[in-house]
């Protein structure tokens, strides 16, 4: 009804009547800081930058920390197997003792070849982790250009390159990168590659939507107002603001990476024996026989590969609270 | 006086931007399969100048245009039709690169200020920004502007690397406002300044504006819905409605002497702070009508408590119903 009479009933005695009489004081509304004795000529407060802030609000957060000692701990082994293991990845420690029970002497028993599995877990962590890692710095690498354009530009180009990953979404991951890997033949690069090229497609998706509803925020206006490109916006605005959910993605994404490895590794198209890794391990290890037999064969890699996705899901969870500015101090 | 297309457009030595017949419009949906896309008429032939140092009001009511017009002058879009011209450049057609000469002159507050400061910078960057993009000075020299600018506005330097959510909306609103003057602009276009802001602060807000424009030789597009701070703010008041200009005057003239039936039912519409006073209300009947599809003649007729039949045919041209008084209507 009365739609514009409503619109401007608004009171605003205060400006219309007594706007001057107010006679606000400039700068009133710091003045109980200036009383903390804040000097105006001073920039007291520490210089600090998104990370440092995020890394102390990381911290602070019990269960992200678990995750953080979790990932580094993997990390660190990783990178320091050939030290720490006992064996080598494909040594067999004795013939005579395949399967044999956790022990003081090999605390997780023996493989069914009799290699040490202690020392082989640590082995594949290299697998794992590259594989997580490495097929995500690809995804990324992908995606972040890819749903760059189309999230920023829009129209047509936003058009076509959706339809493209429309296309590669429709065929089953798993499906496609055992393809790539049987044809490209099993190895660590292509196993990476394989995932890293087909999986890039949810991340492009997350980044072009978190574009879409940025770029019409008000300070990408503003500083489009102040003259900034394309890529200005890009870096500086967008990026850092979609940062969150590419973190939240990349929590599920690297254990998904590690996953599929395992997976192909399972049923025989990824690592290839006698190379270790988490998922081969498990499929070696559960044939109906030796789940009830010799069950220590099959518990210790599921293990491992659930405490590093656990670890990252933590890790993931805290990083997305300590990135978020607004977070508690 | 030059008149084009019946409309108010100054040839004064000192005005700073003129528009002349600018129209922006809108194509919504459409493609391939999808027939014809709806336009939406957002700002339809709009002409005025503002001169150098003055404030210019305008007001509507939302959805009347004014934020799209705010918008394509400062070359956020680009004009469907039309001339903007800057001191004497036409900068409507402009692409992206040949504004950016341009861009230091003509700055923006925006409406919400929670929205148009980015969450991930610390004020003191978010004030650098346009020194940075503009590459101005050394990196002392910009750290000193921010600096100064935050003193400007009322802001103690002491928080210069706090994040804008840690701020309240009115000292979020003074980022903002020395965000726009970084670069030294000659217009600024305020987009509803103080309308996300409370009462009490609004007046705060609005005196350091006018002490600004003061201290800078500033020239203001001041934008609101609400007429009772654009009268306190503004030397001169444009009002809209539909993507036309219906009304431009003085403050003074249209709030006290208001000629289009639409700004005489603004004006009746703002509370007077005397009870005793009855003063005749008019209240409007019907909804502003859809911008993808106006009114034939005149955009006001279906609610116009004085139309005629002529004025759904013909359409009213802005003219010069008194002196410097410009008014679309047949019958004002």
């Amino acid at each position: 009804m009365s739609g514009t009479a409503d619109q401007f009933d608004t009171p605003t005695p205060v400006v219309l009547g007594a706007g001057q009489d107010i006679d606000p004081p400039l700068g009133g509304e710091v003045a109980p800081l200036e009383a903390l004795g804040a000097s105006g000529e001073e920039w007291t407060r520490p210089h600090s930058n998104l990370w440092a802030d995020a890394f102390r609000r990381l911290v602070r957060n019990r269960l992200a920390l678990i995750g953080l000692v979790i990932v580094s701990t993997f990390v660190l082994i990783a990178i320091l197997a050939p030290l720490l293991a006992p064996y080598g990845q494909s040594e067999v420690v004795d013939v005579r003792l395949t399967r044999y029970g956790p022990s003081w002497s090999w605390p997780m028993g023996l493989d069914k070849n009799g290699r040490d599995i202690f020392s082989r877990l640590m082995w594949g962590s290299r697998v794992s982790l590259m594989v997580g890692l490495a097929s995500y710095l690809v995804i990324l690498s992908i995606a972040i250009p890819f749903g760059s354009i189309a999230g920023f530009y829009g129209g047509f180009v936003d058009t076509i390159l959706m339809r493209v990953v429309d296309v590669i979404y429709t065929i089953p991951q798993v499906l496609l990168v055992m393809l790539f890997v049987n044809a490209r033949g099993p190895s660590l690069t292509n196993i990476i590659l394989g995932i890293g090229l087909i999986g890039w497609t949810t991340e492009a998706r997350l980044i072009r939507a978190q574009f879409l509803t940025l770029r019409e925020q008000e300070y990408i206006k503003a500083s489009r107002v102040a003259g900034a490109g394309g890529g200005h916006i890009i870096m500086r605005h967008l990026l850092p603001n979609s940062l969150t959910p590419i973190i939240v993605a990349a929590t599920f994404g690297i254990p998904t990476a590690i996953f599929i490895e395992a997976a192909l590794s399972f049923v025989g198209v990824g690592i290839q024996p006698p190379q270790a890794s988490w998922g081969q391990m498990v499929g070696a290890a559960s044939t109906p026989a030796d789940i009830i037999s010799t069950p220590h064969m099959l518990i210790f890699p599921v293990i491992a590969i659930g405490l590093v996705m656990l670890g990252f899901t933590f890790l993931g969870d805290g990083l997305r609270d300590a990135l978020d500015p607004k977070g508690n101090d | 006086m030059a008149t084009t297309n019946g409309t108010a457009v100054t040839q004064d030595e000192d005005v700073i931007l003129r528009l002349t017949n600018v129209k922006k419009h809108f194509k919504i949906g459409g493609g391939m399969f999808r027939g014809r896309p709806l336009v939406i008429h957002a700002v339809d032939d709009v002409s005025f100048s503002i001169r150098k140092g003055e404030t210019l009001g305008l007001v509507g009511e939302s959805g009347c245009g004014k934020t799209t017009l705010g918008q394509t002058i400062v070359r956020l879009y680009e004009p469907t039709a039309g001339s903007i011209v800057f001191k004497g450049d036409e900068i409507g057609t402009l692409g992206p690169k040949q504004m950016r000469p341009y861009r230091r002159y003509i700055q923006m507050i925006f409406q919400d200020p929670s929205a148009s400061l980015d969450p991930r910078m610390t004020v003191s960057s978010v004030i650098a920004e346009p020194l940075n993009i503009a590459k101005w000075g050394s990196k002392k020299d910009r750290n000193d502007r921010v600096r100064e600018l935050l003193k400007e506005v009322g802001l103690n330097s002491y928080f210069a690397n706090r994040y804008p959510h840690e701020f309240s909306g009115g000292q979020r609103q003074r980022i903002g406002i020395a965000r726009a003057l970084a670069m030294s602009p000659e217009l600024v276009v305020c987009d509803e300044p103080v309308s996300a802001l409370d009462v009490s602060i609004q007046a705060q807000v609005l005196n350091l504006m006018t002490q600004l424009q003061a201290q800078y030789n500033l020239t203001y597009l001041f934008i609101a819905h609400n007429l009772a701070v654009v009268a306190h703010i503004a030397d001169r008041i444009g009002v809209m409605y539909l993507g036309k200009l219906v009304e431009i005057a003085d403050a003074r003239t249209v709030t006290e002497n208001p000629k289009h039936p639409y700004t005489k039912a603004l004006i009746s519409a703002i509370p007077i702070a005397s009870p005793g006073r009855v003063r005749d209300r008019i209240i409007l009947q019907g909804d502003v009508p859809s911008p993808a599809n106006p009114p034939s003649g005149c955009r006001f007729h279906p609610r116009c408590p004085i139309a005629q039949p002529n004025c759904a045919i013909e359409e009213p041209l802005l003219e010069e119903k008194e002196v410097n008084h410009y008014v679309a209507c047949h019958y004002a």
